[in-house]
């Protein structure tokens, strides 16, 4: 079995939450809509599910807003709050860092005549709240900032922001806690939000499961249009034994969570420390304000996708940052804002630890990494002798473009 | 078990070349390689084997097979290496050889390095219809089994050094005998058609390759007929190939064929049949597979070496003697003429199935035209 260490990314789903699942799935397999035995036993589970995740972060049931994962969640708080509040102003402020369920969704409101503002964040990540607040006009209608950043587990001071945000009346603060479920503690008075964003199967809960809380009062625009399900905020028939897994598996991680994060914190040291004392290896994200399990690091003068390629097939799973399948040569664009040269970006690598994550898998990981890391810079050296050859050999110049663009890098 | 990076393009040769390197018993990982950016365009460019539907159809048969899949991004290599190279040939007037050119810099340059140094490959497989041989005097390549199929033509690049790290699991088989392979294993490739076309031009039509990515702008220009006289207007010399069956032929009575073109002075020349007949050209950035040229027979002149001579895949052969020309260049003297050596072509030298070596065709001599 390889080691799998890219919890980030996705986990496995934990068998508290499969036992509470497998009846939804079976015998009471209701529509929780019919008004019959069955139905009303899917509907006992469905709201018994809203309880139990309002209550892991401090909502009331009816403020959550079950969804198909964090992407939906992220999508109709941000189109939801935009739509909803289009008559009052159109500035959505945001940060350079989001998830792409965020960015690309922005972008495409911008299309419809929103205005958005990426505010910058520091070498680490951080967002500065003044910041924030200086971008806040009177046609601001949205803040979005995530919790936790998923590339490089970056905490972002979310109370903080939410406070600057609002001691302005009618903006909706949004923050995107699908990283940080797992390992903070949320709840939504303390962090004084309007909308938060959850996925199901970043803390051993199904995929294709998620939830929206939604502050009591907040208009946001329902993005599917059909039924009454979910008080109108999310049409379609409700995923019952999904919404049932989620719920198990968030009383779990909250109740494990301070244990977990103690453990996590000393592995995630114990590996971070090994691979900084690498050459040419360094530490990304903030040092102290990160994810307890996510160790995030740059391979300087490596391809990070050929890293985590050998690191694959010697028998570690972990990943460069994103889960990106097409091979674009596009870098990281959270390391480009924190201030990365797209060279140094290039070399990203992303360990994420999770709750089944052992002393032994980490010492085994340090040797693996080390070793792939020692082994690629070989690589490299060899090809980079190999080219100049072959460039030897070479006749043409690339062919200038007549426009004014650039042709390629 | 050897470890062996297989080149997967989605299509059924190379899906099958994983299988049988699978069946062999070494460890296959298979590689799709993203060359350009036609991959990010899904289903619009369905024929090409270049888009992310190609990936998909690898990555899905390399499930079925049960081995490791990833992609690789190539781009700035398959840039440099052939599509630049590309745009320079048609823009300067000359035919290009990507195929050529890929296979050289990308498949048994780029990726066969990554693969040894980076991911501890002993080899590269690829489902090229071909065959590698190792004998006492080192590393032979030869055509594949099935003439129709057989791409050594396209390898003439590849030296000892990439031979002893290449395998061609297909080159006993035939097409037939392939999908029938495809199909005993289950790949979901099985029946997926042939694809012909180059992958980066994707609706078969290079001129708009040339106008995306080199800014090329077509101006009419002067269609000179093989005696001088000027019998037209073309629309503009790089959308043209030698050989290119010309339409102003049509009025002039006589079939006539784009015998020169001159990119610098924007003027195309055409030619009868017989004009573009040639028994002698040079050749340039030569290769040899064995690493040097076969030795000089007694009876010949120093340096030369006689072989059978293929100026197009696919094309027949041709009996020659190639002597050196100096400066790196080689003439090639055939004993029958051969019809439209064009200028930038891959000429490959063999000796029965073997491939001798290979070059570009840089100035055929045309006794007929004057």
């Amino acid at each position: 079995m390889p080691i799998y260490l890219d919890h980030a990314a996705t986990t496995p789903l934990r068998r508290e939450a499969l036992d509470a699942m497998l009846p939804f799935l079976t015998v009471d397999f209701g529509n929780p809509s019919s008004l019959h035995g069955p139905g009303r036993r899917a509907r006992a589970g469905l709201d018994d599910a809203h309880e139990r995740l309002a209550r892991a972060i401090g909502a009331e049931p009816r403020e959550i807003v079950l969804t198909s994962g964090g992407t939906e969640s992220n999508n109709l708080a941000v189109k939801g709050a935009a739509w909803a509040g289009k008559a009052r102003g159109h500035r959505i402020i945001t940060t350079a860092v989001e998830h792409h369920s965020i960015g690309h969704t922005v972008r495409y409101l911008e299309k419809f005549g929103f205005e958005i503002v990426e505010v910058p964040v520091d070498r680490y990540g951080r967002v500065d709240p003044d910041d924030i607040e200086a971008a806040i006009t009177s046609k601001t209608i949205l803040v979005s900032v995530m919790l936790a950043n998923n590339e490089v587990g970056t905490i972002e001071p979310i109370a903080e922001i939410a406070a600057r945000v609002h001691r302005h009346k009618g903006i909706l603060m949004h923050t995107d806690a699908v990283q940080a479920a797992p390992y903070l503690p949320i709840d939504v008075t303390a962090l004084d939000v309007d909308l938060l964003s959850l996925a199901a199967h970043k803390f051993e809960g199904p995929k294709g499961m998620g939830a929206l809380y939604v502050r009591h009062g907040t208009n946001i625009l329902a993005q599917e249009q059909g039924g009454a399900q979910e008080r109108y905020r999310r049409a379609g028939t409700e995923n019952v034994a999904g919404a049932v897994g989620m719920a198990a598996a968030l009383e779990m991680t909250v109740r494990e969570q301070p244990e977990t994060v103690a453990r996590l914190v000393n592995l995630r040291e114990r590996l971070a420390g090994a691979l900084r004392s690498l050459p040419d290896v360094e530490q990304t994200g903030h040092p102290s304000e990160r994810l307890p399990g996510l160790a995030s690091f740059l391979a300087r003068g490596l391809d990070g996708a050929a890293v985590t390629t050998a690191l694959d097939l010697a028998g570690l799973a972990c990943s460069t940052g994103s889960a990106c399948v097409t091979a674009s040569t596009e870098v990281s664009h959270v390391l480009t804002a924190m201030g990365y040269p797209d060279d140094e970006a290039r070399g990203s690598l992303r360990l994420s630890l999770g709750r089944s994550t052992t002393t032994d898998e980490i010492d085994e990981a340090v040797r693996m990494v080390a070793q792939t890391i020692g082994l690629q810079r070989q690589a490299v050296a060899k090809l980079q002798a190999q080219e100049l050859v072959m460039a030897a050999t070479r006749l043409p110049q690339p062919v200038q473009r007549v426009e004014s663009e650039a042709a390629g890098e | 078990m050897r470890r062996v990076l297989v080149a997967m393009s989605g299509g059924v040769d190379s899906s099958v070349a994983a299988g049988l390197v699978k069946a062999a018993g070494d460890e296959a990982i298979g590689v799709w390689m993203r060359l350009h950016d036609v991959a990010d365009s899904y289903s619009e460019f369905k024929r090409s084997c270049c888009s992310l539907d190609a990936a998909e159809d690898a990555r899905r048969v390399a499930a079925q097979l049960d081995i490791p899949f990833y992609i690789f991004n190539l781009e700035r290599e398959f840039d440099e290496g052939v599509l630049q190279p590309f745009l320079h040939a048609y823009l300067e007037g000359r035919t290009p050889s990507p195929c050529v050119d890929c296979n050289s810099v990308v498949k048994f340059g780029t990726l066969l390095g990554r693969a040894r140094f980076m991911y501890e490959c002993e080899a590269v497989a690829t489902g090229h219809y071909a065959r590698v041989e190792s004998g006492p005097d080192g590393y032979r390549l030869l055509r594949g089994r099935d003439p129709k199929k057989d791409q050594s033509y396209f390898l003439y690049g590849l030296g000892q050094e990439e031979l002893a790290h290449t395998q061609f699991p297909l080159g006993e088989f035939t097409k037939p005998q392939v999908r029938d392979v495809a199909r005993s294993l289950g790949l979901a490739t099985a029946d997926k058609p042939d694809s012909q076309e180059i992958c980066f031009v994707p609706r078969g039509d290079y001129r708009e390759v040339l106008r995306d990515r080199a800014g090329w702008q077509a101006e009419p220009g002067p269609v000179v007929d093989f005696d001088g006289t000027n019998v037209g207007e073309h629309f503009g010399a790089a959308g043209y190939t030698v050989g290119q069956r010309h339409g102003v032929g049509v009025a002039l009575g006589e079939v006539r064929y784009v015998f020169e073109i001159d990119a610098p002075a924007n003027r195309i020349r055409l030619g009868r049949r017989e004009d573009l007949m040639t028994r002698t050209f040079e050749v340039e950035q030569v290769s040899f597979v064995a690493g040097g040229p076969p030795a000089t027979a007694p009876d010949e002149p120093e340096g030369s070496f006689r072989a059978e001579v293929q100026i197009r895949h696919g094309g027949r052969t041709c009996a020659a003697v190639v002597r050196p020309a100096g400066a790196g260049r080689w003439t090639v003297t055939t004993e029958e003429p051969v019809w439209a050596a064009a200028p930038g072509q891959a000429a490959v030298f063999y000796r029965g199935d073997a491939v001798v070596g290979g070059g570009r065709i840089v100035r055929p001599d045309h006794p007929a035209a004057g």
